[in-house]
């Protein structure tokens, strides 16, 4: 590998040119016109500019991405996370041009991509399953007597939803008929697929992920868990590595689980498995994701792995520095929040230019962003601005670091969460670690104590 | 005459009114993606539609009138 091209933008372009630079790779970044100014056009060695602003005439435009790679000679793209990074589509294109894609083959971002087809696909390989039920009908009858089998609270599912959008909770048979229809009209305008299914909805439960690596020969290593149980609206705020509040048997039975899913599906590269673990501790496959993650960052800091290095050693065909699982320890404790450009309060996107953008130097930090002060950010993409990782030596030591960084921050010009994250991390909750996926909104409404 | 206006710039992804119609306080009338999100613009007020401002697909900025009403 000679020359990346990197389909993707902000923070996590420049996070990946970052393990280039180390490594003597070149890069090819492309931007949109409102991308311009934005640090990664700089930092790569090549920038095109690909288009106007919205992503389906920028990003999205794969005949303009595979034109640009084959005219400055790239000879792999990474995907990054978000955007064409699990368009099977994509991958295929690639592979045909003669083209490394960094990730799994297209056929396997096919099979997990489709959810129905990857619950199908884990509970034969064994791996256990939220209960849920496939809805063929557009008629609402079908799901409701689907979803009294299974039992309200239900979620309603687009097969080829993600990253928290098309899915929706349905109290009863009220909510679920209210929204039926439109959840499946939306479903069809955003991914192109109005195949929906139905989950048993499980409360107070934990989002916990397992990263994995296979490598070139199909020998999957986990790098451990991530709890990502902080969400709004369906969206991770706070992860951190290892999880509070599980024994170490679950811990096990967590990668055990995850390394069995990644086998069935015979992947290669950087994957993440999603689990969700219930109050009793039972565990349950939720999706795949067939990329590297927004919070891979935490991975990295208890682990030493630079896993955007993994990623391009596998998709050379070249073996990783370990060979074994026993090679690879956590040690320490990390934090991500992500910084979104939104209101603390109602947590709507709040586009603006960053007048000023400024973290203490503190041992332990990292910042992970896209951004730099002067930026716009602007209403076209994700709000999330960037990353704040902070490791510590026990989780406690980790939050004490945390709680000191973010009072010392300052972000102005545009609305973020700062105020909110430094609410939330010094709460009784996140400090004993007690939390789980609907632990925000009651927050928000003012249900908790500090 | 009475305005409604966009509360943050975005694209308009559908136009829940038409003209003639009688809307009333709080009726969702336009929504607007916005980094990825789906943002509502409702009638302060209750009013007759007079002319729609936007199409699906506009950008507009924050402050654009959108939705005039009689």
């Amino acid at each position: 590998m000679q020359k990346l091209l990197i389909a993707n933008r902000g923070e996590i372009a420049s996070r990946i040119i970052r393990t280039c630079k180390r490594l003597g790779i070149s890069t090819v970044a492309l931007y949109s016109e409102a991308d311009r100014e934005m640090p990664y056009v700089r930092q790569a060695d090549e920038s095109f500019l690909i288009g106007p602003p919205p992503v389906a005439q920028s990003y999205l435009n794969v005949d303009k991405i595979m034109e640009i790679a084959k005219e400055t000679g790239a000879d792999a793209i990474h995907p990054g996370y978000g955007l064409l990074s699990e368009n099977a589509a994509f991958a295929r294109r690639a592979e045909q041009e003669g083209i490394t894609f960094v990730g799994p083959s297209s056929d396997v971002i096919e099979k997990m991509g489709d959810k129905m087809t990857a619950r199908k696909t884990m509970e034969a390989a064994g791996v256990p399953i939220v209960p849920g039920m496939d809805i063929h009908s557009d008629d609402v009858e079908e799901a409701i007597r689907a979803a009294n089998e299974i039992g309200f609270p239900v979620m309603l599912k687009a097969s080829s939803g993600g990253g928290g959008v098309g899915m929706i909770l349905c109290e009863d048979e009220q909510a679920l008929t209210q929204h039926f229809a439109s959840t499946k009209k939306r479903a069809k305008a955003y991914f192109g697929s109005d195949e929906m299914f139905l989950e048993k909805y499980i409360a107070n439960a934990r989002h916990i992920e397992v990263q994995i690596m296979a490598d070139y020969e199909g020998s999957v290593l986990h790098l451990f868990e991530r709890n990502c149980s902080m969400q709004r609206r369906n969206q991770k705020v706070v992860e951190e590595s290892p999880s509070p509040m599980i024994s170490s048997r679950t811990r096990e039975s967590l990668y055990r689980i995850a390394v069995r899913a990644a086998e069935a599906v015979g992947y290669r590269n950087a994957g993440t498995i999603e689990l969700i673990v219930d109050e009793q501790e039972g565990i349950y496959f939720l999706e795949m994701n067939t990329r590297l993650q927004v919070e891979h960052p935490v991975t990295e800091e208890v682990t030493g792995v630079d896993l955007v290095e993994w990623q391009l050693l596998t998709a050379m065909n070249k073996p990783l520095p370990v060979r074994s699982q026993e090679e690879i320890h956590s040690s320490g404790h990390s934090i991500e929040l992500r910084l979104y450009a939104e209101d603390p309060k109602t947590f709507y996107p709040s586009p603006g230019k960053i007048e000023r953008l400024s973290f203490p130097d503190l041992p332990g930090v990292r910042l992970d962003f896209g951004y730099e002060e002067g930026n716009q950010v602007t209403p076209f993409y994700d709000p999330m601005i960037g990353k704040l990782i902070v490791t510590g030596s026990s989780r406690s030591s980790a939050i004490a670091r945390l709680v000191e960084t973010v009072g010392k921050s300052e972000i102005s010009g545009l609305k973020t969460n700062l105020p909110f994250l430094l609410e939330l991390i010094q709460t009784d909750e996140f400090n004993q670690g007690n939390y789980h996926t609907g632990t925000i909104q009651s927050f928000s409404k003012g249900e908790m104590k500090k | 005459m009475k305005t409604i206006q966009s509360t943050m710039a975005g694209t308009v992804l559908q136009v829940t009114v038409s003209q003639g119609d009688e809307i009333s306080a709080g009726q969702t009338v336009v929504l607007l993606e916005s980094m990825k999100m789906e943002i509502p613009l409702e009638a302060e007020g209750a009013g007759t539609v007079q002319e729609v401002k936007v199409q699906v697909g506009d950008f507009v900025n924050e402050g654009d009138t959108v939705i005039e009403l009689a």
